[in-house]
C-alpha cells in the first residue's frame, strides 16, 4: 500500500516564519542572539556551542601577551574564530577610564580589522556596572573616529537616550550585573526603554537560564548576548541551543501580540449548550 | 665603556634596549607573533608606524592579543 504524501502541504506553507532580521547599523543578522567566548570547558566546548546556536556575533578581548608565554593559547582562539566565520564584536573589557577605553577600541579595529566595538567602561568594580557618567563622551569620540558602537549600559533612560544622540545606533543595556545570572531585575526600566528608544535594544549581562530571554524578547526587546549562562551550564552546548529557541521564541511572541492579562477567569469552552446546566 | 640604551617597560616588565631603540625594537624584544596590537604611554600606535615610533626612557608599550571576551 502507497499513501499519497505532499512534500509542503499548503497550511504550513502559508505559516513559514518571514524573514525578521536583526539590523544594526544597517547591516543585517539573522540571528537576534549574540555570544560570548570566555568561560567555556574547552574550546572544542566553544566550537559546539556556536555551531548550534549560530549566533549573529561572537565577543572577544584584547590582552597582554608576556614574554615567554606559550603562543598556543591565543593562536588556537584565533585559529578558532577564523573558523567559525561569525562576526566579531570585540568589546573593551576591564577599561576603566576614557584613555583605556579609546586606545582598546583602536587596538581591537586593526586586530580584529572590525569597526565593531562592544564599549564597556567600568565605573564599580564589585557590580562591574559601567561608568555612566563617562560613557556617553567615549561613545561619541568613537562614533567620530568611524566606530560601530555598541554601548554596554545600565537600563538608565536619560543614559540610553544620550547614547542614541551621540549617535549610537543601538543600546547593550544590563539585566543584572555581568555573570549573576539574575534574570531581569528591573522589568519596568527595560520596559520602560522598549517603549521610549526607537533603536535597537540587545539585554546584555545577567541573563542566567532561557526563560529570562524569552521574557526580555517578549517585551519586544531585539536581542541577547550571553556569555556565562552558556559557558558555565552542565552541557554549555545543550543550553547554547535552548538559548537560541528561547530567544526565537519570545521574539515569535513578542511579533504575535500576547492577550490582554484579565482579572477574572473566562472559560474557553462554550458556555452556551452546556449540558445538565438547569435554571432555578 | 657602556653603549647607550632605553629603559622601557614592555606589558609592565622593565626591559633595556640599544639606542635608538624603536617600538619595532620593542616588538622584537617580546617575540609575539601576529595578530597582536601596540600602544605606548596608552595611545595606540598602527602597525606602519612602528619602525619610525622612537621610545624613550620609561616609555609604557602594551602588546596585546586576542583572547576570549563576554
Amino acid at each position: 500500500m502507497t499513501h499519497a504524501v505532499s512534500e509542503t502541504p499548503p497550511d504550513v506553507q502559508s505559516t513559514s516564519p518571514q524573514p525578521d532580521p536583526l539590523v544594526l547599523y544597517g547591516q543585517a543578522f539573522a540571528s537576534r542572539l549574540l555570544l560570548g567566548t570566555s568561560r567555556y570547558p574547552s574550546p572544542a566546548v566553544l566550537q559546539a556551542a556556536v555551531r548550534l546556536a549560530q549566533p549573529a556575533m561572537l565577543t572577544a578581548s584584547l590582552r597582554r601577551q608576556n614574554l615567554g608565554a606559550s603562543d598556543s593559547a591565543h593562536n588556537t582562539f584565533w585559529n578558532l574564530l577564523t573558523e567559525l566565520n561569525v562576526p566579531v564584536l570585540p568589546n573593551t573589557a576591564g577599561c576603566h577610564s576614557p584613555q583605556e577605553a579609546l586606545t582598546t577600541a583602536h587596538m581591537a579595529r586593526e586586530v580584529f580589522a572590525t569597526p565593531w566595538i562592544k564599549l564597556e567602561l567600568i565605573g564599580d568594580d564589585y557590580t562591574l556596572q559601567p561608568d555612566t557618567l563617562r560613557l556617553v563622551d567615549v561613545a561619541d569620540r568613537l562614533i567620530k573616529d568611524g566606530f560601530k558602537v555598541l554601548p554596554y549600559c545600565t537600563d538608565d533612560l536619560v543614559l540610553c537616550q544620550r547614547l542614541v544622540d551621540v549617535g549610537c545606533q543601538a543600546v547593550m543595556p544590563w539585566a543584572a550585573p555581568i555573570g549573576t545570572g539574575k534574570g531581569p531585575l528591573n522589568p519596568y526600566a527595560l520596559r520602560t526603554l522598549r517603549e521610549r528608544l526607537d533603536v535597537p535594544i540587545l539585554v546584555d549581562a545577567g541573563l542566567g537560564v532561557p526563560s529570562h530571554a524569552c521574557q526580555v524578547m517578549e517585551w519586544g526587546l531585539d536581542g541577547v548576548l550571553l556569555n556565562t549562562a552558556v559557558a558555565l551550564a552542565q552541557d554549555p552546548v545543550g543550553m547554547a541551543q535552548a538559548f537560541a529557541w528561547a530567544t526565537r521564541a519570545g521574539r515569535s511572541a513578542f511579533l504575535s501580540g500576547a492577550m490582554p492579562e484579565q482579572h477574572s477567569a473566562q472559560p474557553s469552552t462554550p458556555v452556551l449548550g452546556t449540558p445538565f446546566w438547569h435554571h432555578t | 665603556m657602556n653603549s647607550p640604551s632605553t629603559r622601557v617597560f614592555i606589558n609592565a616588565k622593565p626591559c633595556t634596549l640599544a639606542c635608538p631603540a624603536t617600538l619595532a625594537d620593542a616588538v622584537a624584544w617580546l617575540g609575539i607573533q601576529p595578530p597582536f596590537a601596540a600602544a605606548v604611554n596608552l595611545q595606540f600606535v598602527p602597525k606602519h608606524l612602528y619602525a619610525q615610533t622612537v621610545l624613550k626612557n620609561a616609555d609604557a608599550i602594551d602588546l596585546i592579543a586576542p583572547v576570549t571576551g563576554g
